[in-house]
């Protein structure tokens, strides 16, 4: 099979309750990105206008999950991609976002919403258009099968080259002491 | 002429009394360990140090070497138990290293590296530990606790001050202090203390010196946790 007609892997990327960081790191491989370009073709990604994730090769979810809307989006990439990745701190055990597991989900609300001075205190938002809060933040893995965790907050461009490249080879991703780090 | 056992088919010199990861460090050779500390008596808590000794699994820090022994350590098998039980530690309590100040000079994240721990893999307990900011100078993150003991060992028998002590039963031991309001501001600690500078993970905190090290320069940065095994010991005795 020649190099031209070599299918491109389908990659779909989301951010749950993410900060869109593990995003710019994967921007950070810089000018690689027309080398990832040749080999991947993106679906449902904040990168692209696609609205619905199709069937993918490779899933990679940034941030654990905060809300109904999260667990749905997670749902879906896990349905459709054929191999889920955790990327970052969040996907991975939750991350900063899950230091507001000890205190109870209302006390939060109010505080932000009600009590804070300097707010139209209207109250808390009750809108069906809005996706209702978890009590608690969770790490992706404790509602979906996944397949690979990328650790990192975020992840270095490197590690993502590096994890990525090994990936789309069909080899096992493997980090070096430099690019495995958790903070 | 000295004793020798073997450690993964090197020789490792002993002196009577020694346990084998008393001399396997003193010989520059790394067992993974969290609980263990040269300085200290034994205690047995962490497991990793676990090696397979004459075929037998057993902790190598309350194991006495003893002459022609063959220990294994740095095997698939041990190192799978032991990335098991880091996770283990990793999801029982809120290790957030992205914001702790002990990131890059933590202990069981340097050993969790070692191990190549790609994630905590297991489902997160998330404690709600209070912490215990009442001392001048120093803070307490009880959520970040592996219950290794040694600021407990360390405030009894070289300070003489026993501030520290592990209560509750099972999963619900936790680190406590022995004041009567269960507050450290209450107890003689100082910052002097060995048990100020003992602690492996982010429990103990000096305040406000926190991130003062740049990245790229912290203790685990630079060089992976095995490479110590030489420059811990080299240390003079205290």
């Amino acid at each position: 099979m020649s190099a031209v007609t070599k299918k491109k892997l389908k990659v779909a990327t989301t951010s749950l309750a993410g900060c869109f960081g593990c995003h710019m790191s994967l921007l950070d491989i810089d000018e690689r990105l027309f080398e990832l370009a040749e080999l991947i073709e993106f679906d449902r990604s904040p990168l692209t206008d696609i609205k619905q994730v199709g069937d993918c090769d490779i899933g990679l979810i940034e941030g654990g999950l905060c809300n109904a809307e999260n667990v749905q989006v997670l749902r879906e990439f896990r349905a459709h991609c054929r191999i889920l990745v955790a990327v970052g701190a969040c996907a991975i055990n939750g991350g900063l976002p899950a230091q507001r597991n000890p205190i109870p989900l209302s006390v939060i609300l109010d505080e932000v919403y009600l009590a804070e001075a300097g707010l139209g205190h209207g109250g808390i938002p009750n809108d069906p258009e809005l996706p209702l809060p978890l009590d608690k933040v969770r790490p992706i893995h404790e509602v979906v099968k996944v397949d690979y965790f990328l650790p990192g907050c975020p992840p270095s461009g490197d590690a993502i080259w590096q994890f990525l490249n090994d990936l789309l080879a069909g080899r096992e991703p493997r980090l070096d002491y430099a690019q495995l780090h958790y903070d | 002429m000295s004793k020798t056992f073997t450690l993964d088919g090197k020789p490792i010199p002993f002196e009577d009394g020694q346990t084998v990861i008393q001399a396997a460090l003193a010989a520059g050779s790394y067992i993974p360990h969290l609980c263990h500390h040269p300085e200290f008596k034994p205690h047995g808590s962490c497991k990793l140090c676990t090696v397979k000794a004459d075929g037998r699994q057993t902790a190598s820090c309350t194991l006495p070497a003893a002459e022609g022994m063959v220990v294994e350590s740095e095997t698939e098998e041990l190192n799978a138990e032991r990335r098991a039980l880091t996770q283990m530690l990793f999801v029982e309590g809120n290790h957030f290293c992205p914001s702790c100040e002990k990131s890059g000079d933590c202990q069981l994240q340097a050993t969790a590296y070692h191990l190549n721990m790609m994630s905590p893999h297991y489902d997160h307990f998330f404690p709600n530990r209070p912490l215990d900011a009442s001392h001048p100078d120093y803070l307490l993150d009880f959520n970040r606790c592996i219950l290794c003991s040694l600021c407990v060992r360390a405030s009894r028998d070289v300070d003489g001050k026993s501030v520290f002590a592990l209560a509750g039963r099972g999963i619900k031991t936790h680190l406590i202090i022995n004041a009567k309001s269960g507050k450290l501001a209450d107890t003689d600690f100082s910052a002097s203390d060995r048990a100020a500078n003992v602690c492996p993970v982010g429990v103990i905190l000096p305040k406000r010196r926190g991130f003062a090290v740049p990245i790229g320069e912290r203790t685990f940065d630079k060089h992976p946790i095995a490479d110590y095994a030489d420059t811990r010991l080299a240390q003079p005795e205290k």
